[in-house]
């Protein structure tokens, strides 16, 4: 037997290391390159090409925005904020939960962006795109929350510090003008840092196409020519939007989380909140981004070729450790109030689990923690996309559930058991939610077709530039400095 | 906002054992402050707005039960934890009587101030509620009615304290103990509210409040709440 072993080797040595390299070509976008011309092309054919079913998508979605956000939302100005479920004492209900649920989406796109642009994990080059669009939407999604759920929406510039004759400021004291503050700070940053590495793919397609999107791109790119000096700069401030956003993104989530950490409200009151935010957030968002990869390798023409099944692996490692993180910050809630909390978080805590909606607690334990530790141990899971595709989306369901249960079920019971109630949203609360989702899905529908999705140049440097490293047991793609 | 000790400073006690939870004073403070009436759907729900409400707890097994009353308003914290969550100051403390107010007009409606508080002790304005033609003709004058998305919540009937004041200062001296009622102290039968100025060491309701059954709601999270509820061991069919 060993000898049969040794002599295989010895005959099959060369045609395995060509095995090897092949199979390294089919399993990393870098060692797999293609003409720029070639390249440039498939991703204006990409964006360029529509289909019938296409248009019926955007139609329909943007009917759905207009009839279940707009439409509802407006009845809801014009009647009150009645027609929402809420009462005493759940004040905040479905909203809010949607709110915090969004802007934790919104979180992990530029942080899959700019943590992996950091560290150099070079499978990220063809989705950071993908990745900060989501941001973006997922904030123009999330950010409607705090108006939609005012008493009295048409004066909601009150929060906002402007001059006035009465020398009236907002309370800075309070954690929603915190709030405002950090998400138009985020908005701001995050629109930013997608566009500068947009700039040089904007030019391209400029130099690629006629009509309207000539003018267009002609606008948007801001006369690129793509000088030695205008890449220099470009680097520069990449490299530098890459390292400041990152502390902006973590600033956001843990002020978000203060809304509830700094109130008086029993199981609210938490010194964890702020990092137990900023895990949940990633881990949803992470999700989130893989959700939107398998959708836009389905559907999107040549994605395929960018979107292999190493980003699936890789990101679904992210997601394995950010839910285990997770689940220690869950535990970790649990563990400290068995050991020092006062009755009514006790009290709280075993109310949701055992109390009228505990099956919400039970669907975020599951999609949280059951489904991620039991699948995504498994290589052939993580690669397999539509796997990960139903994965993510169950991870998301239980997010929601998570943000849900800190919510209306921790209002619901607080320190008088008299006022004890529970909370029902109302056909109008889901439909402005399912609103905001569509509204989602509608603008990056939109914007899949008007900006390179694809970080061109980005893929194409890496194929140019690479070296090959040893990561472990396996062989990585590795990109080093430029400049 | 730091409180000045000079300042009016106004306090309640109510007698728990004494309180029979007839809902006299939730009837009086509503008329008395313009409140909205909901219907008796919308009240089941949770959504009537009282700014005083009778908390009724049952104590003992069945059949050994007896209820037990506590109303519930609005404590006017020294420290509130409604004030420093309003985006806009729209909860704020009243340097004058050292009360906690509500700016209907500055309200935005976030709905912060109501879960922050312990006592749930804030009503929120759900719908605009209109009252029938002759029935708009008991609004208070001196009560501001409130629209809809806001929030609001009991004032200690601010409106008697200043026309209280105003009335001493026209006749030149000091409000007397006893002389500014609001209307749920008025109207309660058995008497076991009482009202007035905690900065003076001697009114009635200081004294009431050093009572050996006094005790304040929630007192442990450091709201400093200005209402002192006493109860001994014994209540009425006890």
């Amino acid at each position: 037997m060993a000898v049969d072993a040794k002599s295989l080797i010895g005959s099959q040595a060369k045609p395995h290391h060509e095995m090897e390299a092949e199979e390294l070509r089919k399993e990393h976008l870098l060692l797999d390159p293609m003409p720029r011309e070639e390249m440039n092309q498939m991703v204006m054919d990409a964006m360029q090409t529509t289909t019938p079913r296409y248009w019926a998508f955007v139609i329909g979605f943007g009917l759905a925005v207009v009839v279940l956000l707009f439409g509802a939302w407006g009845y809801m100005i014009a009647t009150g904020m009645g027609v929402a479920g809420i009462r005493r004492p759940v004040y905040w209900g479905i909203f809010i939960v949607s709110f915090v649920f969004w802007i934790g989406i919104s979180h992990a796109g530029t942080f899959v962006s700019a943590i992996l642009r950091v560290f150099k994990a070079e499978f990220r080059r063809p989705f950071t795109r993908a990745a900060e669009l989501m941001t973006t939407f997922g904030l123009a999604a999330g950010a409607l929350y705090p108006l939609i759920h005012l008493g009295r929406v048409w004066v909601f510039y009150w929060m906002i510090p402007y001059p006035n004759s009465r020398w009236l400021w907002p309370n800075f004291r309070s954690p929603l003008v915190w709030d405002f503050l950090a998400i138009t700070t985020y908005l701001l940053s995050s629109t930013i840092y997608l566009f500068l590495p947009l700039i040089p793919d904007l030019a391209m397609a400029r130099d690629r196409s006629k009509g309207w999107r000539y003018y267009l791109y002609r606008t948007l790119s801001l006369g690129w020519r793509g000088t030695e000096a205008e890449w220099f700069r470009l680097r520069k401030a990449i490299g530098i939007f890459a390292f400041a956003i990152i502390p902006v993104m973590f600033s956001v989530h843990t002020i978000v989380s203060w809304d509830f950490a700094v109130s008086m409200v029993a199981g609210w009151q938490s010194t964890i909140f702020g990092p137990y935010f900023i895990i949940g957030a990633i881990l949803s968002g992470v999700s989130a981004v893989v959700t939107i990869l398998y959708i836009l390798r389905t559907t999107m023409k040549n994605f395929d070729y960018f979107i292999r099944p190493e980003v699936f692996d890789g990101l679904g490692k992210l997601i394995l450790i950010f839910s285990m993180s997770w689940a220690y910050f869950f535990f970790n809630e649990y563990l400290l109030n068995w050991y020092g909390g006062t009755a009514v978080i006790k009290k709280i805590l075993t109310l949701h689990a055992t109390g009228p909606s505990a099956w919400v607690w039970y669907v975020m334990l599951i999609c949280n923690v059951a489904i991620p530790w039991l699948f995504l141990w498994s290589k052939k899971v993580r690669r397999t996309p539509w796997l990960m595709f139903i994965i993510t989306l169950l991870v998301n369901v239980g997010m929601f559930a998570e943000r849900y249960t800190i919510i209306p079920l921790t209002l619901g019971h607080q320190r008088s058991p008299f006022d004890w109630g529970i909370y029902n949203p109302t056909i109008i609360e889901v439909s402005i939610v399912l609103g905001t989702l569509c509204l989602f899905i509608f603008l990056y529908l939109l914007a899949s077709r008007i900006i390179p999705l694809i970080p061109v140049w980005e893929v194409q440097e890496g194929q140019m530039s690479h070296t090959l490293r040893k990561v472990g047991k396996t062989t990585m793609p590795s990109v080093t400095e430029l400049e | 906002m730091a409180e000045n000790q000079n300042n009016e400073k106004w306090g309640m006690v109510i007698d728990l054992d004494i309180c029979t939870g007839c809902q006299a004073c939730v009837t009086a403070c509503s008329m008395e402050n313009n409140i909205h009436f909901v219907g008796e759907d919308e009240m089941a729900y949770g959504r009537g707005l009282q700014w005083m409400r009778i908390r009724r707890y049952w104590e003992g097994e069945y059949p050994e039960v007896k209820p037990t009353h506590e109303p519930m308003l609005c404590q006017q914290c020294g420290n509130a934890p409604c004030e420093s969550v309003c985006p806009v100051f729209a909860s704020v403390h009243s340097e004058q009587e050292q009360i906690n107010l509500q700016v209907y007009n500055r309200c935005i409606g976030t709905r912060y101030c109501a879960n922050n508080c312990p006592y749930l002790a804030r009503t929120f304005n759900w719908f605009d509620y209109e009252l029938p033609s002759p029935m708009n003709a008991y609004l208070n004058p001196d009560v501001s009615v409130r629209s809809r998305g806001v929030m609001e919540k009991c004032t200690f009937c601010v409106q008697r304290i200043v026309k209280g004041r105003q009335k001493a200062s026209a006749e030149g001296r000091e409000i007397q103990d006893g002389e500014v009622t609001p209307a749920c102290a008025q109207a309660c039968p058995t008497e076991s509210i009482t009202f007035g100025r905690l900065d003076d060491p001697e009114s009635r309701v200081s004294r009431l409040a050093r009572n050996d059954r006094g005790f304040r709601e929630l007192e442990e999270l450091g709201t400093e709440p200005r209402v002192t509820y006493l109860k001994g061991g014994m209540s009425y069919g006890g």
